[in-house]
């Protein structure tokens, strides 16, 4: 029903690109209906009948408190409390995503939560838009139709475009929580590409450690997620991207020794409170973002450097 | 030296033997594999107690062709099958992890 039959492991690359650089800023509406606590459920359910709109974000300012849906109104009807303000009546526990992260990460959403739509946060926790299945697949639409474009006309002049073989190609790696027997595997699929690309051994070197200590950060400490290479003439881009739990202290994770792991890991050589501090280390550029829905480490590793 | 210089080690035995001409010029001692990754030089020997197959791993990105695990440990299965996939050997000793290095830094003319 509101399922976006895209496998977001799997696709053809240019799908997968276009899901990982397309963000959730990108896609949402910003032009939201919103009302207030004391609004009641019947002046909701004209708003929605005005505006042909199926859900109502209840703000306070700029924060997000609550959510009425059409579900909600007709609850309201049946049960007899229309007329209530609609504090008391409204959905409070509501799955929300932050405006930066990628639409990979809102159609897995879609395809675990049976929600309609979910309310998109800034970093100050403000809302400023709404996202739907719908907001999606149509700007994959005009997406897909753009690379289709570029396609047609690439075929018509037969010269590649790029000097390098690896030039333009995204991978993904799914990794599963705890997986220590398949650890490593990503990391060493990166580290073949770059050298089939020619690129040189130090630098080699330093994305085999980066992508190796983002993989294993994901076994070890996250409910799963992906490292995703993105690869292009001058760089290699590999980000991390985990379902949760989220990194309460994310300077501490940065700080070398700091760890959070059980012994059973730091058995096993894992967990010393090197792995962000090492993949900080030979990154050219890093960043991270936390919250409790996930944890997205980025960093990108220079291809032309002299070392 | 060679990893083939490996198997003539006292105390040493030798679980795999894959590309034993390859070079060997260092070695690095050490059972926390994120310090491992992050510091060890190029074509060197791993001396270490971690015996299982993310060792593998981390030897593999690391351009390391063998590994000794000391202590008595021995290798899983799997991790020997691992060592066989990309080339790297496995050696075991009852040394401590001292000792073990001690005896490599001798065969490296350290």
């Amino acid at each position: 029903m509101q399922e976006i039959p895209i496998n977001t492991y799997s696709s053809p690359t240019v799908i997968l690109d276009l899901i990982y650089r397309l963000k959730v800023k990108d896609v949402m509406f910003t032009n939201l209906c919103c009302a207030t606590m004391d609004t009641t459920l019947r002046e909701i359910q004209q708003l929605m009948k005005k505006k042909k709109i199926t859900g109502v974000p209840i703000v306070q300012g700029k924060r997000l408190i609550g959510l009425v849906s059409m579900d909600d109104i007709i609850q309201a009807f049946d049960k007899g409390y229309i007329d209530d303000p609609c504090k008391t009546h409204m959905s409070r526990n509501i799955i929300v995503l932050e405006d930066d992260m990628p639409i990979s990460f809102a159609i897995h959403y879609f395809d675990k939560f049976s929600f309609h739509r979910f309310p998109v946060l800034n970093k100050e926790k403000e809302l400023i838009g709404m996202i739907t299945s719908r907001d999606i697949t149509a700007r994959l639409l005009v997406e897909i139709n753009k690379e289709m474009e570029q396609l047609e006309k690439k075929q018509i002049g037969s010269k590649p475009l790029h000097p390098s073989n690896i030039n333009g190609e995204t991978h993904s790696y799914n990794i599963i929580k705890h997986d220590f027997e398949n650890a490593g595997y990503a990391s060493t699929q990166i580290k073949k590409k770059l050298k089939k690309g020619g690129v040189a051994t130090p630098i080699i070197r330093r994305a085999a450690i980066a992508s190796y200590e983002m993989e294993m950060n994901i076994v070890v400490h996250s409910n799963g997620g992906q490292l995703v290479a993105t690869y292009t003439t001058d760089k290699v881009i590999i980000s991390a991207q985990d379902i949760g739990p989220g990194i309460e202290n994310i300077e501490g994770a940065l700080t070398p020794g700091w760890s959070t792991a059980n012994d059973w890991i730091r058995s096993l050589g894992f967990g010393a409170g090197m792995g962000l501090p090492n993949v900080k280390n030979v990154s050219d550029d890093f960043s991270i973002e936390s919250s409790p829905n996930g944890t997205i480490v980025t960093c990108t590793i220079n291809l032309d450097k002299k070392e | 030296m060679k990893v083939s210089d490996i198997t003539q080690i006292e105390g040493f035995t030798t679980v795999s033997l894959n590309d034993e001409t390859q070079e060997v010029n260092s070695a690095y001692t050490g059972d926390l594999l994120s310090d491992v990754i992050a510091n060890v030089g190029d074509d060197a020997v791993l001396i270490t107690v971690q015996a299982h197959k993310n060792t593998i791993a981390v030897c593999s990105l690391s351009n390391m062709p063998a590994i000794v695990i000391c202590n008595g440990r021995s290798c899983p299965p799997d991790m020997v099958s691992a060592a066989e996939d990309n080339d790297i050997s496995i050696f075991t000793t009852d040394d401590t992890q001292f000792l073990a290095s001690v005896k490599i830094a001798k065969a490296l003319n350290l």
